[in-house]
C-alpha cells in the first residue's frame, strides 16, 4: 500500500516538472522575436518536458500495472530525431536569411547551405524570399 | 574464421541495438521474442551493409555510456537555465550569437554525435557545416563570451567523442 502512495506521489511530481518545462518552452516560443532564438525553446526545453512526462507514465505503471518500458523506446527515439529537425529549421533559417548571417568558417570556403551552385544563384537569392515567418 | 565473423555480423553493436528494440517493443519478454529479435538484428545489417561502406573501425562503448551519462546530466542543468532566461531575461537584454567550432573529429559518424550532443543541450543548437566538413556553426541562445563556448565545447564533447572513437 505505502509503494502504491510514494508511487502516485512520484508521479504527480513528474507531472508536474514535465508540465511546467512544456509551458516554458511555450511562453519561450511566444516570447522571443527572431527565428533563430525561438528555435531554442521548444526544441530543447521540451526534452525534459516531455522526458518527465514519459517518466510519469512509466512509473504509474510499474504501481498499477503490470509495468511497461515503451516509454523508453520513445524518449531514444524523441532525442535521436529531435536535433534533426532542430538541424533542418536552422538551415531554412540561413537559406532563407532569416537571421544574421554566420561568420565565414575559418578553414573551409562556406557553409554548406549558403554553398549554392552558379546556376541556381538566382533562385537562391534574398530577393525573392517571402517575408520573414 | 574472422571473415565468416565479419560477413555474417557487419555490424555487431547495431545487431545487439537492434534485438532490444525488439525487445522494448514487444513490451514482454519471452524467449521467442528475444530470439526473434537477434534474428531481426542479424538480417538487417546484412542485408543494408552495402549501403554503409565506411564503419569506423573502432567504437569504445564503455566510454559512450559514460558520456551518455554526462550529456543527461548536462542537458537537465541547461534546461533549467534555458528555463530562467525565458522566464526572466527580457528580449533587449539576450545576447544571441554564431559560434564557429574547428572540428578535429573527422569521421562522419562523431560530427553526427557531437552535432546531436550539442543541440540536445539548451542553449545550443547546431546550424550547419562548412562544405567541407572541417567546422561546425552553432547558436546559442544567450552568452557573454562566446568564445568560452565555443572552449567548453570542445574540451568538454569533442574530445570525449575523440577517445571513444579513438
Amino acid at each position: 500500500m505505502t509503494a502504491e502512495i510514494i508511487g502516485t506521489y512520484a508521479v504527480a511530481i513528474c507531472l508536474l516538472v514535465g508540465a511546467g518545462f512544456a509551458m516554458v518552452g511555450a511562453i519561450g516560443l511566444l516570447k522571443f522575436n527572431d527565428s533563430m532564438t525561438r528555435l531554442h525553446a521548444p526544441t530543447k526545453v521540451g526534452t525534459v518536458g516531455i522526458g518527465a512526462l514519459l517518466l510519469a507514465s512509466m512509473i504509474h505503471s510499474f504501481t498499477v500495472g503490470d509495468g511497461s518500458l515503451h516509454e523508453l523506446l520513445i524518449m531514444s527515439f524523441l532525442f535521436v530525431t529531435a536535433p534533426i529537425s532542430a538541424n533542418f529549421m536552422a538551415k531554412v533559417n540561413i537559406h532563407r536569411r532569416a537571421c544574421d548571417t554566420p561568420p565565414e568558417p575559418p578553414q573551409d570556403d562556406t557553409w554548406s547551405t549558403l554553398n549554392v551552385p552558379e546556376a541556381d544563384r538566382e533562385m537562391a537569392s534574398p530577393s525573392v524570399q517571402s517575408p520573414k515567418a | 574464421m574472422i571473415k565468416a565473423y565479419r560477413w555474417l555480423l557487419p555490424h555487431p553493436l547495431v545487431t545487439l541495438l537492434l534485438a532490444v528494440v525488439w525487445t522494448l517493443l514487444q513490451n514482454e519478454i519471452s524467449a521467442g521474442m528475444v530470439v526473434f529479435g537477434v534474428i531481426l538484428g542479424i538480417i538487417i545489417p546484412w542485408g543494408t551493409s552495402v549501403w554503409w561502406p565506411d564503419t569506423p573501425r573502432a567504437f569504445h562503448v564503455s566510454r559512450m555510456v559514460t558520456y551518455s551519462i554526462m550529456v543527461i546530466w548536462d542537458i537537465m542543468v541547461a534546461n533549467v537555465q534555458v528555463a530562467w532566461i525565458v522566464l526572466t531575461k527580457p528580449n533587449s537584454k539576450l545576447r544571441p550569437a554564431w559560434i564557429v567550432v574547428p572540428l578535429e573529429l573527422r569521421q562522419p559518424e562523431a560530427i553526427t554525435i557531437l552535432a546531436g550532443t550539442i543541440t540536445l543541450t539548451p542553449g545550443t543548437v547546431s546550424a550547419d557545416l562548412s562544405d567541407e566538413g572541417h567546422s561546425l556553426l552553432v547558436h546559442v541562445l544567450h552568452t557573454e563570451d562566446p568564445d568560452a563556448v565555443r572552449d567548453e565545447i570542445k574540451t568538454r564533447y569533442e574530445r570525449r567523442l575523440k577517445e571513444i572513437f579513438a
